[in-house]
């Protein structure tokens, strides 16, 4: 393809394809965001046409926000083409304001972004400058005069609003500001009137960041890049022990760690890890992100190499210190919790848990599975039915998720017990049997679609104890079509020690 | 003999001795099992800070072995927190742990903490991992059929673990067969009938047909156990149990039997 064949971006609008974007080839033969492809064509036929891609865009945008991470933690998304970045007190890290934007430009210059940026007191007015002018930096108090010559459509007003200003022969922000603002507001309402003094720089709306400011953040910048494992596992280890360090000044513990890995072609790649009580030890933390880092499914790819590691504790607590006596239980709890946090970490969360009991009667839902790093206190407080003293077990050891289908063949009783069944193509004759125990369907939470079921506690001939059922009461719930009663299923549902 | 050479011998008869006695100075600390020919043949229960492995042959046989695990456990660690290790494979074959089943059998589901491995290597580093945390009872380690990674390499891997710690390991073995490891005792779990007393009801206690095929420092059995769920702990079947058991090779130690199956082997 040639460099400055003009190329334009279609997306349908109103059943017709229409130009979304186009390059400065497309913009000098007169073609406008907007126009028909058809018209577009006629006017230059040897046009190149890309469907627009929206999700792709918005993915693009935040991967670009996640680079301009490394510049300030509050990064905020202004869809669709457009980002914030709060740099107060930020811009000292970079050699001040200009050099930061500087900075920044360059960077996605250099892989081919067109950028425009501006600096401003408040974000409204840093966006009204990038409309028109690139690499602005407004000075506090000079809002009115920087904004002043630019058409009010770099306001970023709806569609009609800006119609009618320029209908009304206001052309530039100056003329609209120089109006008196109940004029303005009794004509195009009070939102317009806000964004018009926010672009003024009286007053500011607050952006909302993508991710929340984490409550302690250390970073290590590299001049050259890094890649070996040991050197960052040596970076975060030191990271680990400023951070500890500076929450320890505070009392507190983290609860939710994040290492950012900023590589030098601008991927970044988060890794977190909870944890159960608060972390105030940097070997603990050293030792949490190692895990991590070893049991990842898509391992740490460092690429040219990373010139940014940081390490943040997004969720924090206070950390009372406890007096730990000789009686070592508590010592005890706390090495059991640092080793849930460490198989959690390496496996999941998820795949280590507790057991809290639930008020029911349905054997597969009697108990609640919870992760063992949030809720290891409540398990251990939980209160289990008794069990009653002298009985043998009426629960089986094993039960299965989902109760398995056994072949019965017909009893001589209707709704007694079978005489042997076939379970995993097995035949198993029945030796003793106890029961029925019937357990009935909770009717007062679904829609009487579950069967009551008629519990047996049955050994077979080796010994074998089984729990079996029968799903639904002969001669009432089990009826075919015309009311005859049919032949019920019957299913294992555990296995007795 | 030089009284140099006798010296040399009895140094290093010193040195095996306590290799074979953990490394430390302390007699294993053992928890009773509560039958007594059992316990005589584990000299004083089972041994804690070692490998233990339980087999069910067949898979019908998991929940026998799981029982006959979950009463080791219980007489092992002593209300102190269990983690249990279990494949995600063999839940879907044996079967959940079920929380009523073993306040049931008399043990508290409160120090229970289970951990779902989706494979055999990461339950086996999870279980060493837990090994070295001294605040543990015992870690189960439970795998679903036969598995290369659990080699002689892994199992010494385990004994060392647990040796450090004192923390007992107990593997559950379900639907496989023997292979050689350095466990402390390996048993073979089969279902036992109920006593034939009780006709339409009751069938009693959960009975286990335990056979203990290696045992580092004692004999061999095989013996009926009964789990008291009451007092949590095994015991003997009541005497009149006429119930066929085939004779104990006690007199027999585990070395004799080792070298018949050499000599069949070979």
């Amino acid at each position: 393809m040639e460099r400055d064949a003009p190329s334009v971006v279609v997306a349908k609008e109103h059943n017709a394809l229409q130009i979304y974007a186009l390059d400065d080839a497309a913009a000098r033969y007169g073609l406008a965001i907007g126009q028909p492809l058809a018209n577009a064509r006629a006017i230059c036929p040897h046009l190149t046409v890309f469907d627009a891609d929206p999700a792709a865009d918005t993915r693009t945008l935040g991967d670009i926000a996640d680079w301009c991470d490394r510049f300030t933690p509050l990064v905020a998304l202004d869809p669709p083409h457009g980002l914030y970045l709060d740099i107060t007190g930020c811009a000292h890290l970079f050699g001040g304001e200009a050099a930061l934007l500087r900075r920044l430009c360059d960077a996605l210059t250099a892989r081919d972004f067109a950028v425009s940026a501006a600096i401003a007191a408040t974000s409204i007015c840093a966006r009204t400058m990038t409309r028109h002018v690139h690499g602005r930096i407004v000075p506090d108090g000079e809002e009115l005069d920087a904004v002043s010559p630019l058409p009010v459509s770099a306001l970023g007003a709806d569609q009609a609003i800006t119609v009618g200003l320029r209908r009304a022969g206001l052309k530039t922000i100056g003329d609209v500001a120089a109006r008196e603002p109940a004029e303005i507001t009794a004509r195009f309402g009070a939102g317009f009137s806000t964004l018009l003094a926010h672009a003024l720089g009286q007053g500011d709306a607050p952006i909302s960041p993508r991710k929340p400011l984490p409550d302690y953040i250390v970073e290590k910048r590299f001049a050259e890049p890094v890649a070996t494992e040991s050197v960052i596992s040596a970076t975060l280890s030191r990271l680990a022990e400023t951070l500890v360090a500076a929450m320890e000044r505070h009392g507190k513990g983290a609860r939710r760690l994040e290492a950012g890995f900023f590589r030098t072609d601008g991927a970044l790649r988060v890794i977190t890890v909870d944890t159960g009580q608060p972390v105030t030890r940097a070997a603990v933390v050293g030792r949490l992100f190692r895990e991590r880092l070893e049991a990842l499914n898509d391992p740490l790819d460092p690429g040219f190499g990373f010139d940014l590691i940081r390490l943040s504790a997004s969720h924090t607590e206070i950390v009372v210190e406890q007096q730990h006596d000789l009686d070592t239980h508590v010592h005890d709890n706390d090495e059991l919790v640092a080793l849930i946090d460490r198989i959690a970490a390496r496996i999941g969360s998820r795949r280590v848990f507790v057991h809290l009991p639930l008020e029911t009667h349905i054997p597969e839902r009697a108990v609640l599975t919870a992760p063992a790093q949030h809720h290891l206190a409540s398990a251990a407080a939980a209160s289990w039915p008794e069990r009653a003293t002298g009985e043998p077990p009426s629960r089986p050891l094993r039960l299965f998720d989902r109760p398995e289908p056994i072949k019965v063949p017909l009893a001589t009783v209707p709704d007694g017990p079978p005489h042997h069944f076939t379970w995993r193509r097995a035949v198993h004759a029945v030796v003793k049997v106890e029961g029925p125990e019937r357990i009935a369907m909770e009717w007062w939470k679904q829609d009487g679609k579950m069967l009551t079921r008629d519990y047996f506690r049955v050994e077979d001939e080796t010994g074998l104890r089984f729990w079996i059922f029968r799903d639904g009461l002969y001669g009432s719930e089990l009826l075919d079509e015309e009311g005859r009663p049919a032949p019920a299923n019957w299913f294992v549902h555990g296995l007795f020690a | 003999m030089t009284s140099a050479r006798m010296s040399t011998l009895a140094t290093l008869r010193g040195h095996l001795a306590r290799i074979e006695a953990h490394g430390g100075p302390f007699a294993p600390d053992r928890a009773a099992l509560g039958h007594a020919e059992a316990d005589a043949m584990l000299a004083g229960g089972l041994a804690r800070g070692a490998v233990h492995e339980v087999f069910a042959e067949a898979g019908r046989q998991s929940a026998v072995a799981t029982g006959f695990v979950a009463g080791l456990a219980a007489r092992v660690t002593a209300r102190r927190p269990l983690i249990w290790v279990r494949q995600d494979f063999s839940e879907i074959e044996a079967g959940a742990l079920s929380m009523s089943g073993l306040c049931e059998l008399g043990f508290d589901p409160r120090c229970l903490v289970t951990v779902r491995a989706p494979d055999t290597d990461s339950a086996l580093r999870t279980t060493a991992d837990a090994l070295a945390c001294d605040a543990l009872g015992a870690v189960v380690l439970e795998v679903w059929g036969g598995a290369r990674q659990l080699d002689l390499v892994a199992s010494r891997k385990l004994t060392l673990a647990a040796q450090a710690s004192g923390v007992t390991a107990l593997l559950l073995r379900l639907a496989a067969t023997p292979s050689p490891s350095t466990a402390e005792t390996r048993w073979i779990v089969r279902a036992a009938h109920s006593p034939p007393a009780a006709k339409w009801h009751a069938w009693g206690a959960p009975r286990f047909d335990a056979e203990l095929v290696r045992n580092r420092h004692g004999l061999l059995g095989r013996w009926i156990m009964e789990w008291e769920c009451d007092e949590c702990l095994f015991s003997e079947p009541p005497a009149a149990d006429p119930q066929p058991v085939a004779a104990a090779p006690a007199h027999r130690s585990h070395q004799a039997q080792a070298r018949e199956r050499r000599r069949r082997a070979g």
